[in-house]
């Protein structure tokens, strides 16, 4: 449970850096981290039952989120100023004390509800619940397109953290399907991305917003 | 044969990719919309037999939605044909703004559109929670691409939005599928399939608060994608901005693929006994939904936003339905599928208008009858289609709904629901009045119509037309059967 | 209150000015210099005290008072400070509150008596230095009353007496501890004015923090000030050391162990001198809101696990 443990805590260390974090490169290396990080949690968490099946999936989320998607958003941003501080709609310090405050109101929801079952480690659902606000607010709270992608990252990241805390034994199937699914976001995201860099010489989406009523 | 249904698809798209010529592409297209049609009527016939140990299979639910699709799907790849010979890699000046863009690359598009069947098929037949999330996460990002077939900055944005907002809302309904799970685990321990059939076996086994707290978050997830106010933002701008033929797909088909994941997920809710919870939640969504379309579409000023709008009200309503249980259920099964039918049909005609007039903008089309008869004539039947008036099925299925409203305890729906009813009718026949009448400018071009441009819109009319003057015994038996798994009084 | 508990406050006394010659010599030696003397402090201290004051006209007593009161704190501080297991000379319940207190006690009067002389650089020091203070106190609060959770008891010297909770029943409990020794090494880096938030070395008062307020101070004032700086560094370090500290049962290994710890905490301070540079005065703040992030952090993971 020890290193199960000092995985959460890093997963909480990386959110709580990507909070108050403001250059795009450093941002996406601490989501890969991140990533690399949950890839190996699901080997730890179910130490009894090692099987192939952990291992093989482990190696693909490794592989996919800690290689692939970092390539694929520098390759994305690569023609984008991404050294430039654009100011967000919540300041950097107000992000981090937002972060901290929805740390404790995570382990104190957590601490009302009732999980059934075995859970390899009593912080997995509260850091769940944590990836997945921190992942909210950063897409609602930042401006830069890039910088919502990596927020829809760690918002899948809090999801799969549950999933594989809590939930019961997903189907590996499922589990590709899943990895699979939020690669190819990425990767059209990533696109995306490029295309509105080209055309409007920013990445600011706030100021996509001729569509309206 | 289940999985014909969803590897032709996928398979016809990959290669698409590759083709070298546009005619092949085309024809691969249309092909593949042939085949896909032929499989999906032999299933009417023929149950096929479930696949992957359960995991996917056709119910009625499944069955009717996939013939939905499929049919449109067919339809509306013969107006692409014509479409893309028109549109195709040719440098284009926008109308509104004068600045030149490019169009994408046809097997870009070609491939999008037959593998975004593909994700569709899958989503209606699989019966495994697990598979239907991948199956709709994957719709969205085979459709995004297709918005962005006009490649100018509206439309990046149009796109944008709606991939950042439906991947979140579509991950949130993955966090609900694993609170599904561990609703499950008291019952199952290991190896619990998240199999509709054994949720609804055993849901009276299913924790309740977790079973709560999922249905919320299905809600928030799939409704997103379904348009329900007010997680409809995207809505407007995507369908606005894609091309006719995809505005048509994402109108009628999509968004009924949502719903057929709320479909399952209320089944669940109502074999466990929350029912009612379930269906006050239809209710509540429903009921803002057309209020909130309704603010929208009065003074409007595009006419396909217009479209947009209506999509999200028609899908209130549908949601008012299915809250409202018992023959409300059937009700709302038979309006997605005539608002499938009318709405494609119309956003196929304001494809042709958008060429004629050069203008998305209401006020610019004037005299749609005199310069242009044939669109003009369909525009006008689409018009009394989507509003509700008879003959037509739209007529019917939502007076069904009204019907059920008034029998049920709470007067108030039916009355919240006539009055914006009322509101939108009033909206949409200002708008479609004023660019059906009067005398079109010198500058419009009046060109007749092209056959592409007609017959699938005109075969689309017909069939919403034939459905409101009678509904066949087997679809009305499909219908009943999907609406008795949805409970509620009669 | 026994013999062995004078032990601590005269370690402080005697040992503290050691801990800058530490720091300035691993700077010097990662510089590839020789660097000045490991006991260069005492001797200014010595040269100091014998000097003259010069005071400005536009002063007032609390220019004077300043240093003398700002010492007086430090010291009674030193008394709350346990070392090496060994009980400190006054403690009771909540003493850490009297001990933050008279810190900030002294941080007030060094930064009254700066205000005192009317100039405007003091001006601009002080008041960064008590916007960061402001900012580090509950981080500095937090990661105590971590300990003080862990430990069940409020007062400083039976909080690290029982702190073999490093190599306690709970593995688990070493992810909260790392967290809690990294937000109060930050919190010591702040308040003892050292890179990467306060550059002792710069002589650009539009750039000083601290360094400005006591430009004025010179002779005895000065030594004061010195000596009570050293002593704030050795109590802060004291924090650090006595949250690892393992207890060996034996009580001059102990002490020989707590005393290598704080020259192990200079030397560390002394590295990070090196390697880094000053932040950007607009980011420190977040440096320091993060510093109580990881603290509360440590904080709300503990809660669980007990």
């Amino acid at each position: 449970m020890l290193i199960t443990n000092l995985i959460l805590a890093l997963v909480v260390l990386t959110n709580l850096k990507l909070l108050g974090s403001s250059r795009l490169g450093a941002m996406i290396r601490i989501v890969a981290a991140q990533g690399v990080a949950l890839g190996i949690l699901p080997i730890f968490a179910h130490w009894q039952e090692f099987s192939l099946h952990f291992a093989l999936l482990a190696l693909g989320t490794i592989i996919i989120k800690g290689i692939v998607f970092p390539w694929l958003l520098f390759r994305a941003i690569r023609d984008a100023d991404f050294g430039r501080q654009i100011e967000p709609y919540v300041g950097y310090v107000a992000s981090l004390v937002a972060g901290v405050l929805a740390l404790g109101a995570s382990f104190w929801v957590c601490s009302r509800l009732e999980m059934p079952g075995e859970i390899a480690s009593p912080w997995m659902a509260p850091v769940a619940f944590f990836s997945i606000f921190a992942g909210l607010f950063l897409i609602v709270s930042r401006k830069r397109a890039a910088s919502q992608v990596l927020g829809f990252l760690v918002l899948e990241n809090g999801i799969y953290t549950f999933g594989i805390g809590v939930a019961v034994k997903t189907p590996f199937l499922v589990e590709i399907g899943v990895l699979l699914d939020v690669f190819v976001a990425v990767f059209v995201m990533g696109i995306a991305i490029f295309h509105i860099n080209r055309e409007f010489d920013h990445i600011n989406t706030d100021r996509l917003s001729q569509l309206k009523d | 044969m289940i999985f014909a249904l969803v590897l032709i698809p996928l398979l016809a798209g990959l290669l698409a990719f590759v083709l070298p010529t546009p005619a092949l592409r085309r024809g691969l297209l249309v092909g593949t919309a042939l085949v896909h049609s032929a499989l999906t009527a032999a299933c009417w016939k023929w149950t096929p037999a479930p696949a992957l140990g359960g995991w996917l299979g056709l119910d009625a639910a499944g069955l009717l939605f996939v013939s939905i699709t499929s049919g449109l799907f067919l339809v509306v790849s013969f107006y692409v044909v014509g479409y893309l010979g028109q549109e195709a890699n040719r440098h284009a000046e926008d109308f509104e703004e004068g600045f030149l863009f490019d169009n994408a690359p046809e097997a870009v598009f070609i491939g999008c559109l037959l593998l975004f069947l593909a994700a569709m098929t899958l989503v209606v037949v699989s019966q495994h929670f697990g598979l239907l999330w991948v199956g709709i996460e994957a719709t969205t990002l085979a459709s995004a691409p297709l918005i962005y077939f006009h490649r100018h900055h509206r439309s990046l944005e149009a796109t944008w939005k709606y991939l950042l907002i439906c991947s979140v809302g579509i991950a949130l309904a993955l966090l609900a599928n694993f609170f599904l799970g561990v609703a499950a685990t008291q019952t199952a321990g290991d190896g619990f399939p998240m199999v509709l059939s054994n949720l609804v076996a055993h849901a009276r086994e299913l924790q309740t608060p977790w079973l709560k707290a999922a249905c919320l978050l299905f809600f928030v997830g799939y409704g997103t994608k379904m348009g329900l106010a007010p997680l409809h933002t995207w809505l407007p701008d995507a369908h606005s901005e894609a091309p006719s033929a995809v505005s048509a797909l994402l109108s009628g088909a999509v968004l009924n693929c949502a719903f057929l994941g709320l479909i399952r997920v209320q089944q669940i809710c109502v074999a466990a006994g929350l029912g009612d919870f379930g269906r006050s939640v239809w209710i509540a969504l429903g009921l803002i939904s057309v209020v909130v379309s309704a603010v929208f579409i009065l003074g409007q000023t595009d006419y396909k936003r217009l479209l947009a709008y209506s999509s999200v009200e028609n899908m209130g309503i549908i949601a008012v339905g299915i809250g409202l249980g018992g023959v409300g259920a059937f009700g709302a099964m038979l309006q997605a599928v005539n608002h499938s039918l009318a709405k494609a049909m119309l956003f196929l005609l304001s494809g042709n208008i958008l060429t004629r007039y050069q203008s998305k903008s209401i006020a610019r089309v004037r005299g749609l009858l005199t310069a242009a008869p044939a669109t003009g004539l369909l525009w006008m039947a689409g018009f009394l289609a989507i509003t509700g008036m008879p003959p037509f099925g739209l007529f019917l299925s939502k007076f069904t709904i009204l019907k059920a409203a008034f029998d049920s305890n709470h007067l108030w729906i039916a009355v919240v629901l006539l009055a914006f009813l009322a509101v939108i009718f009033i909206g949409m026949t200002t708008a479609f009045l004023t660019m059906s009448q009067g005398e079109p400018e010198k500058t419009t071009s009046r060109i007749a119509d092209r056959w592409w441009q007609i017959l699938p819109p005109a075969l689309l009319g017909l069939l919403v037309l034939w459905l409101g003057i009678f509904v066949p015994d087997t679809l009305s038996n499909v219908l009943h059967q999907i609406a008795s798994t949805l409970g509620g009084a009669q | 209150m026994n013999a062995a508990s004078f032990i601590p406050l005269l370690l402080a006394l005697v040992l503290s000015p050691l801990m800058p010659g530490v720091i300035n010599r691993t700077k010097a030696l990662f510089a590839g210099r020789r660097g000045p003397p490991l006991l260069q402090t005492y001797f200014d201290l010595w040269k100091l005290l014998q000097k003259g004051a010069v005071y400005s006209r536009t002063t007032s007593w609390l220019f004077r008072a300043g240093p003398i009161i700002g010492l007086a704190a430090a010291l009674m501080a030193a008394t709350l400070m346990p070392l090496g297991h060994l009980p400190a000379l006054i403690a009771f319940p909540a003493d850490f509150l009297l001990f933050a207190g008279l810190l900030g006690l002294m941080r007030f009067f060094t930064v009254v008596a700066a205000l005192d002389t009317g100039s405007s650089f003091e001006g601009m020091g002080a008041s960064r230095e008590v916007f960061f203070s402001a900012l580090t106190e509950p981080a500095l609060f937090v990661a105590l009353l971590t300990l003080a959770r862990q430990t069940n008891s409020l007062s400083l010297s039976t909080m690290f007496a029982s702190s073999n909770w490093l190599s306690s029943s709970i593995p688990a409990l070493v992810p909260v501890l790392a967290l809690a020794v990294i937000a109060l090494m930050i919190v010591l880096l702040a308040e003892n004015a050292r890179i990467p938030v306060d550059d002792p070395n710069t002589h650009l008062e539009l750039t000083m923090i601290h360094e400005v307020m006591v430009l004025d101070h010179g002779g005895p004032d000065f030594a004061f000030i010195l000596y009570g700086a050293a002593l704030k560094f050795w109590l802060f370090a004291a924090l650090i050391v006595g949250m690892v500290l393992p207890e060996t049962g034996n009580v001059w290994l102990n002490l020989s162990l707590a005393v290598g710890g704080m020259l192990l905490v200079a030397v560390i301070v002394g590295v990070i001198e090196s390697i880094m540079a000053r932040l950007r005065l607009v980011v420190v703040p977040q440096l320091l809101v993060g510093a109580g992030a990881l603290a509360t952090m440590a904080f709300l993971l503990s809660l669980s696990l007990k």
